[in-house]
Order: structure tokens, then sequence, then C-alpha cells
């Protein structure tokens, strides 16, 4: 530890950034990198925003109107990619990058030229992925789920270039894990015991280890269907030996984990973001801690639920759906820790608060329809229908990306000196609120109706609620055209923000000037 | 143990739920639930689906309503002072507690539908049913029946060239026809992707799944026409696979087997008769339109890159020996899946003389056809 402050303690203090476009091909500091990723994110974004556009105006009315089945299996698959790989992980490992180091006192991640490396080579694999939609044959068609054998013997060609742009996210996202398991190890101010450590760390700390445990397994998976398709082997293929459900189990061992790493690092910008505006200490705090390494822990043990109707023999079935249950717990006690926080608080409402309030409630509708798909014979009806889609896209959007929202509004002006504009904020908030809703909650509806998910097209009694379904996406859409003129409009000028920005905020980032100078905290503070 | 005191508590608690739900203020809803289904298994299904669903609500209604009191009561300006306060163990410990013996109680009768659904013992009637792209087989075990399931609305419909009719997307040319009252077992299987059998009303969404055979089975009370889907994505036509599952009475199921298996003996003689060309193709542009369009295309194109075109293919020009191969063998890595089995030997026949017929392959070709007996020295 005292190496790394060593080499960053000359006389540094106060030497900027390289000019020009070096700065960002070449950087080693967190807030520049953090400030890549996340701007990354937010273009995919809109790329994989723009497919759920195409997806909703084709499914506005019954019958084929806009684009082929064909075309239309490879948007889901693309949007379910690019949002999950390219949108949501990135921005949170953005978040850690501009946020940990500052959070623990560090003056920057432990490994920098690792921390460029693993953003760098994210355009590369999105690139590759995306240009697959100009291939012979197609992009990917499978579902971002790419269940074997339609993603290997029934796959086109493009297939083998989305599984070296997977492995090279996969890449991209251990080093990113190791990086911040290795800072928040190693590089804490003094005094800051782990019992000490903001829980956006602790979200942090947790999910790196998710992630360094399962990418290896997401990348076992696709490198047993490169072996599929290309050098004659047969792991997923009945015909040869091989064994379609095998695939099933890898990908969801690596699948179940993968959705708990994107929701912990929300939980973690939840506490914050309810604690300052509530101007009141978080309730429970420990119990945040252990309900959050509780879930963690048994995301290991539930991947069959996704799994429920390949025909698993009773006893696996009950096992999961117990196992499955049983994550209501802990997951309760978040929300009622938050809830609790609130009680007696003095509440004031700027956009940061409003986006994490509406993440706490939107978030636990998603809990419960997810309490619900956990009943396994309830299941055999909710599996793989719009019901489903409605409860994943509730604790991811209204969920994760809420939560990413709510950070950006909250942290901008330590980021970038200036407040964001109040009112537009408040605007933008509404907007994605009502869009949100009006989205997703007839899904649950239609799904329940009996309308699958990933289809073209659909009975006539599904029509109504699609038509709004696809309104309100449109209506959701647009207004993230408003968070970037926002955004923008914040980088470029606003109003001076203060030190402490927020007049309920703790922890160690806000005892910087805003904007946060390039290098913070050299000499490390001490923390009683 | 418990089992017993439990279940009927819970089974009163289940039946009072669903009688609350299912009375006529209720009846607007129809589209927008889950449907009760007519199996004993699908309307215990979904008594649990509701009983879940009201815990959530009323859990629901309870901490929302103390956190928007929060949200009103505690505002900067109503309450300038916050409390203290930051922990609680009894308070905390409750509620890790309290929700587990919800889940508990949940988790009951959850348990136990599920070990109904897993009573895999023999059916009285067993049905081999087969998903392949994009469409289903259906292989009476006891009466040697086999026939496929194609959706028949129209693509014209589909690309709203005419309007769409009453059971869009959801009606099929051939029904599988079940008696009510007989345990009737499915044994449920893929021959290419991955698919899913899906029927609401019996509650049985099953996976099929190519290299293993899985069972789902049900007892239907009420005779009727049911429809359902493939639910899960088998490709580009995922969308356009459903079920249709029409319920007789015994007699009337046993009169359509009788049908059914002089049918098949009618078909054994159309494999031995003279066939001309024309009749050939006649016969064959059907079969094309059911089962070849989908990829090759109705102008015989294909799509190029994934698809080979049949226009102009040396195959169906030149190749007849591969051109029946390739139709009884299907192309290794390819999608292009054996049709051996899937149509009769005339239907193989006649769809093999089309293509080499068609969009004037006839003329570039050596214009041969293929008759039945090919098929059948094929195979020998």
């Amino acid at each position: 530890m005292s190496a790394v402050i060593e080499s960053h303690g000359h006389d540094d203090h106060h030497h900027g950034p390289a000019k020009g476009l070096t700065r960002w091909l070449y950087t080693t500091n967190h807030k520049d990198i953090g400030s890549l990723y996340l701007w990354f994110s937010f273009a995919m974004f809109l790329i994989g925003g723009a497919m759920a556009m195409v997806i909703r105006a084709e499914l506005f009315q019954p019958g084929m109107q806009i684009v082929e089945p064909e075309f239309y299996n490879q948007m889901l698959t693309l949007h379910g990619l690019i949002m999950v790989f390219g949108a949501v992980m990135p921005a949170f490992v953005g978040l850690a990058n501009w946020l940990v180091p500052m959070m623990v006192g560090a003056p920057d991640m432990a490994l920098p030229r690792m921390n460029n490396l693993s953003f760098w080579i994210l355009p590369f694999a999105f690139f590759i992925l995306l240009s697959s939609l100009f291939m012979e044959g197609g992009a990917p068609n499978f579902g971002w789920t790419f269940y074997a054998p339609l993603s290997t013997t029934y796959a086109p060609p493009s297939v083998t270039f989305f599984i070296f742009s997977v492995h090279i996210m996969g890449a991209s996202s251990i080093m990113g894990s190791i990086n911040v398991v290795v800072t928040i190890m190693n590089m804490r101010a003094p005094g800051m015991s782990l019992m000490k450590m903001p829980l956006f760390v602790w979200s942090w700390l947790i999910t790196a280890y998710l992630l360094i445990a399962v990418m290896p397994v997401l990348a076992g998976a696709v490198t047993m269907m490169l072996m599929d398709i290309h050098f004659g082997t047969s792991f997923f293929n009945a015909a040869g030996g091989g064994d379609p459900v095998l695939f099933q189990h890898i990908f969801w061992f690596f699948g179940h984990p993968e959705v708990y790493i994107m929701i912990l690092p929300a939980f973690g910008i939840a506490s914050h973001i309810i604690e300052t505006f509530s101007r009141k200490q978080l309730f429970g705090y420990s119990s945040m801690v252990w309900a959050m390494a509780s879930i963690a822990i048994l995301s290991f043990v539930v991947w069959a639920h996704h799994m429920f109707t390949v025909g698993l023999p009773l006893a696996a079935e009950l096992f999961f759906m117990w196992a499955t249950m049983l994550i209501a717990v802990p997951t309760g006690v978040k929300v009622f820790n938050w809830v609790t926080t609130m009680f007696k608080g003095s509440i004031t409402y700027e956009t940061p608060m409003l986006f994490a309030i509406a993440f706490v409630v939107l978030f636990t509708i998603g809990g419960f329809s997810g309490l619900m798909l956990a009943i396994t014979p309830a299941d055999f009806q909710y599996h793989d229908t719009y019901f489903v889609v409605a409860h994943f896209h509730y604790v991811l959007v209204p969920g994760s990306i809420f939560s990413i929202m709510a950070a950006v509004y909250y942290w901008i002006p330590k980021w970038t000196g200036n407040m964001y504009d109040e009112r537009l904020g408040k605007l933008h908030f509404w907007l994605s609120f009502t869009g949100v809703n009006v989205t997703f909650f007839p899904q649950h509806w239609i799904g329940l109706a009996g309308m699958p998910r990933r289809v073209p097209d659909y009975a006539l009694q599904f029509a109504d609620w699609n038509m709004i379904s696809s309104v309100g996406a449109f209506l959701f859409g647009a207004s993230q055209i408003l968070f970037l003129f926002i955004v923008l409009k914040t980088v470029m000028g606003g109003k001076k923000a203060t030190s402490k920005v927020w007049e309920g905020a703790r922890g160690l980032e806000w005892t910087v000037e805003s904007p946060a100078p390039y290098h913070t905290f050299s000499t490390p503070p001490k923390i009683n | 143990m418990f089992k017993k005191a439990t279940t009927s508590a819970h089974k009163r608690l289940l039946v009072g739920l669903i009688s609350l739900l299912s009375s006529k203020t209720y009846a607007a809803w129809g589209d927008m639930n889950m449907t009760e289904g007519v199996t004993a298994i699908s309307q215990e299904v979904f008594g649990l689906h509701m009983l879940i669903f009201w815990i959530c609500v009323v859990i629901g209604l309870i901490v929302f309503s103390i956190m928007f009191y929060s949200m009103f009561a505690y505002t900067k300006k109503r309450n300038p002072n916050p409390s203290k306060f930051h922990e609680n163990s009894k308070l905390e410990l409750a509620w890790t507690i309290v929700p587990f013996f919800i889940l508990v109680f949940m988790a009951i009768p959850a348990s136990n539908t599920l070990t109904k659904i897993y009573d895999d013992t023999e059916g009285d009637i067993n049905i081999q049913v087969v998903g392949y792209q994009w469409k289903w087989q259906y292989k009476y075990l006891e009466d040697d029946i086999d026939f496929f399931q194609n959706l028949t609305t129209d693509w014209d419909e589909i690309y709203n060239k005419t309007p769409k009719g009453e059971h869009y997307l959801e009606e099929v040319d051939e029904a599988v026809v079940i008696p009510v009252g007989k345990k009737v077992r499915f044994l449920i299987t893929a021959n290419d992707v991955i698919h899913s059998w899906w029927m609401p009303d019996f509650a049985i969404k099953q996976d099929a799944i190519p290299g293993f055979i899985n069972t789902a089975w049900t007892v239907v009370d009420e005779p009727g026409t049911y429809r359902g889907k493939c639910t899960e994505l088998c490709g580009k036509n995922h969308g356009f696979m459903p079920v249709v599952v029409k319920v007789v009475p015994e007699d009337e199921y046993h009169t359509w087997v009788k049908e059914k298996k002089d049918a098949a003996l009618r078909m054994a003689e159309l494999t031995t008769k003279d066939w001309s060309a024309s009749e050939l193709v006649q016969r064959g542009e059907a079969i094309y339109e059911k089962n070849c369009v989908a990829c090759h295309q109705s102008n015989g194109q294909g799509i190029s890159g994934i698809f080979p075109a049949l226009a102009g293919s040396d195959i169906a020009l030149n190749n007849k020996p591969r051109h029946i191969e390739i139709l009884m063998e299907g192309v290794q890595g390819a999608a292009m899946a054996s049709y051996a089995n899937q149509l009769s030997e005339v239907d193989l026949a006649a769809v093999i003389t089309y293509t080499r017929q068609a969009w004037g392959n006839s003329e570039k070709g050596d214009g041969q056809i293929v008759v039945p007996k090919d098929i059948v020295d094929y195979k020998l």
C-alpha cells in the first residue's frame, strides 16, 4: 500500500490531464476512465434502446409491419446483449471507477494500466458484435441466453464473432473486478475497517467477487460452443452424444449471479441517496452488508429456477424453488431498512431522491413478481411469457437503470463542479417513471393471458395492451434524449457546486472540492 | 406428518380465494389474468398463483403505506429535525423471521401441487410430441397414428394484406384429439432445436429437447378446443407454431381413431398407384407451400447466405439421387432437416418432383420426376 501512495506522492498534486485525444487513449486516471465507461455505456444504452424501439414498433399492432421475423430475432438478441453487457455493466464499472477510490480515500485504482486496458478493449467487443448485423446471414438471432443447439448447429455464421466478442467482454469484466477488489482490499484509508466502508463500496466488493467467479463460466460456455461449431465436438449436440440441457446449466450458473451483478451496486447507490436526502443515518448498516452477502451466496444455488420446464427431477425442482424463495428474506430486509431510514427523517425530493424512491418501489414490484415466478407449478404457466419480460424489466429498468440515473444526478455536481438543472431533472424523472410503468406494467397482464416472449407477432386478444406498452416505450425512449441534454448542459456549465453539494451527504468524496481535482487523496485521510 | 393438517386449511383458503376472484365482479379481468384452465391441476395452479399474488399485494400495501406515510409526514418542512436512531436488533430480527414463515406458508401448497404434477405413471393414452422447426408431430403410441400440426393462418393475414380471422395465429391444420376423462400422457421431445409445448388450459409447459423425452400428463373433463403455443425461441418462425388440442367425448374419439387409420390405408394405396408428372407437381406444390416456403421461399430463391435457392440449383436440375438423399437425410450442420419421417412417400416424391419442375427448372435441367416408388426403394 505504501508503495502505491509513494508513486503518486511526488509533487503532482496539481498535475492535470494531458491534452487532446491521447488524454483519453493513454489515461490511467480513475476519473477519466470512469467518465469513459459512463459515456460508452450511455452510447450503448441509446443503441440498445433504438433496438427496443424497433421491437416495440413491430409489436404496436398484430401482423408483421416493419421488420421480418429473422431481423426481429436479431433485434431482440442484440437488445438484450447490448443492454446487459454494454449499458448496465459498464455503467456500474464507470461509477466504481469514479467513486471507489474517492470513497475509500485512495489516490486511484490499484492497477491503473490494467484499468485503461479493461476499458479500451470494450469498444472493440461491441464493434465486433454490432458488425455482425452486416454479415451474410445476419447478426446473432438466438436470444441473449443463446441456448444450444439454436446457437450452434442452427446459428448464422456470425455466431463466431459473437463468441469472440463475449470473450473480450468477459476479459474486460474480470480485469475491472480484480481492480476493484485489489483497490478495496489494499488501499483503504487508515482507520477505514471493512464495516466502516460506504455501502456502495461494499456492494461493489461483493459484485466484483461474483464477476470473478462467473465470467470464466460464461467464457467456458461460449468456448464449448466454438468447439461444437468448428472443431467437431458435441458438448451440446444430442446427435453426437452431447446434452443441450448442459448448456442451460452452465449458462444459468453464470446467468443468475449475473443478474445480481446488475442489481447489487444499485443497492449501494440507493442506500447512499436515501440516507442523504432523509438527512438521517442509514438504518441497519450491518444488516445491509449481511443481506447483500447472503443474496450473493444464494445466487449460486438458484440457477435452475430458469429451467423449471426442462424436465428436472422433482427433488431438484423442490430444492430450487425453496432456495429461490429464500432470497426474498435478505431482499426484504433491504427494503425494510430503506423505508425505516426514511421514517422520521427530514426528507427533500431532489431528482436523485425521486429516482431512488422509484427504484425502491418498482424494484420491490419486480421482486414480488420474482417471488411468484419462484413458485414452480405457477412458473409452468409464467415461464417464457411476457410475465417474465415484465418481471426482469422491472428489476432492470426502474431497478438498475434508475439507480444509475439517480447516481448520475447525485454525483454529477462532484464530477463537473456544476449543479444540474433541477427542473429538467424532475421532468426527466416523471417522463421516465410514466414511460417505464406504461411500458412494462401491462406486460404482466398479456403474459398472464398467454402471450409468449420473443415472438414477432401475436394473437388478437393481446393487441390492446401491446399498443399501450409500445406507446409507453416510445415515451421512455424519447425521455432519454432529455437526459443526454441535461448531462451535456451540466458538463458545460451551471450553478457552481459546493464541496459537500447535499446538506445530508456523508462520505469522503464530499470532503474534496467540486469538481473533484484530477488527483485526490494523494495523502490518505484519517478515519475516526 | 404436518401435511394433513395444513393442506386442509390451505385448501379452504385456496377455494375461498378462487371463488372470490372468479365471482362476477372480476369477470372483466378475463384477458389480464392467468387462465383457470379445465383440469384439476390447472385450477390448483391458478389458486396458487392467486394466493401468492394476494400475499404480495398485502405485503406491498403494508410496506408502501409506511413508506408513503413517511414521505408525507417527514418532509424537511414538517420534520426539520430528523431522529437519530439507526438500528434496532429486535425489529431487524423480526422482519427476517416473519417473512421466512410467510415463505414456508407459500412453499407448502406449492410443493404439494408440484408433487401431484410429477405423478408420471403410465397414461391411458400415450402421445409422443415432437417439435420441429416450425411445427409439431404427434404419434399416438397405442394406435399407430402419426401426423403433423401446422399453422394455417394465411401469410397474407400475417402481412396485413387480408383481414385477420378470429383465431389468428392460433389455428392449425390438424388438432390433437383426446377423449374426456382419460389420463393422457405426452412424451415430449424435439428433432432439431429446443421447443416448448405449452397448453395453458391444462397448465402444461414442457420443453421439447433433442435427445431427451420429457413427460407431462392431463385429465380433461370438459370437451372443447384448447389453444396453446410454442414457448421456447426456436428460430425464425417461433411465433408461428401454435398448439391446438380438441377434447371430445370418448365415442367420438374412437370414431376419429378409426378415420385416421382408414386414411393411412388409403395413403398406402396411393403409394403404389401410377403417377403422372402433372399430378405430382400439383400435389407437390401444396406440400411445398406448407413445409418449404419458410426457408426456400415460394419463388424458390431461398434467402441469400442462410437458405440456398432451389430455382436453378444444380441438384434440383441434374442430380436426382442427391436430391432424394437431401430430403431423406437432411443436411448435416445446416437447418435442412430430414423429411423421411415427416412426409409420406407420396408427398416426398411429389415435393421433389415439384421443385425439379417449377421456376423453369424442368427446362434448364434433366426434368426427371420422382415417383413414390423411388422413395420406397431409397428406404430399402
